[in-house]
């Protein structure tokens, strides 16, 4: 049977490389670009590997509905989304449970990070639209989505960054593909706003001992700090082209 | 509960837990009583109602034959789905399920998958065609904090009590045999839920406590002590360090409250 035979594909090689090439503690090539829609307020793209992510933020704006709004702080609302072409067997566009899963968790993610009390009453809409998936999405979403707040000018303790660890055959790995989270012995996403050392995401699938929790964490952080240069380098370079046109 | 409501009573339950009290007079790792007792639903093939403290959840284990997955063709279904009942708390609407719902469904459903707790291996009628289903329903009856081990722990107790009709394939029809047997299960998954308050972690907090929390942590440990299933939830963070401090107590923890459900 074919799904019998993928299973026997090794994930891991001789040389200890994996299927894509890469090595246990390395991440898949990312790049990214801030300020990509110019009717949303703030933007971000990310491609990390396969993954191809857009995040778009409204707001602060009039809550909506009206009953919703908070007295003394902004509403973070937010939608995480999958186009059904983003996965091999087409998905229904209507939300899953999963997708309303990852909405609530990436929203509590990133809320500690921004200062909600500063624009009462308010709502702060973010919609995260998953174009492609490679397995870390809800990671990669966290990350362009911290970066859309950011270009939406709203003030934030840090930038909010994040990766997930794994077990694949019977090894840590950083940033598991859709093939190696799907084939792996466990999954283990992290956000983190690095300065503070505070994690605001951390979910768990799998089998882990308590040694290898602790080993797939530092690596699953260690991960989260390689992306954050990417991060703030991208949203330097938004501000850099938002210069030289200004010069011209 | 209003937003000065909570500032109020944060002060008070933070400054207790900040002396290592709680408002209900237990220590930062202790848990509320539970009581659990299996069978309540003669009609369900699977049941149980556990009581921690006053929060009552009820679960039913349903079982039927339908079809598997096309990836996991010879194998079981394994559903779960939480209900708000209406009755359990002035903050519970009748409607579709909203997102604290599916996330206590999804939490309970992980830590089952992930541990193998039902050996759905055995539950392969004909490949690809007919498997046996197993729906484990979790229904709040009442909501005083701390659903997610409450429902965990009742999903498990039902599933140990769960026994369902032979079946067996007769010319291409499912045929049910007289007798019963026991649902095979494998592991026995206990989450522990941990509240962040003011900096400092408690286990199993009850409805004030998590109406004042900065963020929550729930763990899930299967019988040889690894961990299966995490998810954070709430608006707040916790540190690299509190978050392996809480593994460790949870791991033990997870040993006590195992020993309530599982008479080995």
């Amino acid at each position: 049977m074919p799904a019998k035979a993928q299973e026997k594909e090794k994930l891991i090689d001789k040389e200890g490389k994996r299927v894509d090439g890469r090595k246990l503690d390395e991440l898949r090539p990312i790049k990214i670009e801030v300020g990509v829609l110019s009717n949303a307020d703030g933007s971000a793209y990310i491609e990390q590997g396969k993954c191809k992510i857009l995040a778009g933020v409204y707001g602060p704006r009039e809550s909506h509905p009206k009953h919703l709004a908070l007295p003394d702080r902004a509403l973070l609302q937010c939608r995480y989304h999958m186009a059904p072409f983003s996965v091999e067997e087409r998905k229904s566009p209507a939300p899953s449970r999963r997708e309303i899963e990852l909405s609530k968790v990436i929203r509590e993610a990133l809320q500690p990070a921004i200062f909600l009390e500063y624009y009462p009453r308010t709502s702060i809409d973010l919609f995260i639209e998953v174009l492609q998936a490679d397995g870390g999405t809800r990671c990669a979403a966290l990350t362009v989505a911290s970066l859309a707040l950011a270009d939406a000018g709203i003030p934030m303790k840090d930038l909010i960054v994040a990766c997930a660890a794994g077990k694949i055959e019977g090894q840590l790995a950083l940033d598991l593909s859709d093939a190696e989270d799907k084939q792996g012995e466990a999954d283990v996403p992290i956000a983190l706003m690095p300065t503070l050392d505070a994690v605001t995401l951390l979910q768990m699938d799998g089998n882990l001992t308590m040694d290898e929790f602790e080993q797939a964490v530092n690596l699953g952080l260690n991960g989260c700090k390689q992306i954050y240069k990417l991060q703030k380098e991208a949203l330097k370079a938004k501000y850099v082209e938002v210069k030289e046109a200004m010069e011209e | 509960m209003s937003s000065v409501m909570v500032k109020v009573k944060q002060k008070q339950i933070a400054q207790l837990i900040a002396h290592g009290k709680r408002l209900d007079n237990r220590e930062p790792n202790d848990y509320r009583d539970i009581q659990i007792e299996v069978g309540f639903i003669e009609k369900a093939e699977g049941s149980a109602r556990v009581r921690l403290g006053k929060t009552e959840v009820l679960v039913g284990v349903k079982v039927d034959v339908g079809e598997p997955f096309s990836d996991t063709p010879e194998e079981g279904v394994q559903t779960v789905n939480a209900e708000l009942v209406p009755l359990a708390s002035p903050s519970f609407e009748p409607g579709p399920p909203d997102e604290n719902s599916i996330e206590l469904a999804r939490i309970v459903d992980r830590g089952i998958r992930e541990s193998k707790a039902i050996a759905t291996e055995e539950l392969c009628l004909e490949p690809g065609k007919k498997v046996i289903i197993v729906f484990i329903d979790v229904y709040v009856l009442n909501h005083d904090g701390n659903l997610i081990d409450a429902s965990g722990l009742a999903a498990l107790a039902a599933l140990l009590n769960t026994k369902m009709a032979k079946y067996e394939i007769e010319g291409g029809e499912v045929k049910k045999k007289p007798g019963y047997v026991p649902l095979p299960i494998k592991n026995y998954p206990i989450p522990i839920t941990f509240a962040k308050i003011d900096g400092k972690m408690v286990v199993d907090p009850w409805l004030e406590e998590e109406q004042v929390m900065d963020a929550r942590l729930t763990m899930t440990f299967e019988k040889d002590g690894n961990i299966c299933a995490i998810q954070k939830g709430g608006d707040g963070y916790f540190t690299t360090q509190q978050i392996l401090d809480a593994a460790k107590i949870a791991q033990q923890k997870s040993v006590e409250i195992r020993k309530l459900v599982v008479k080995e």
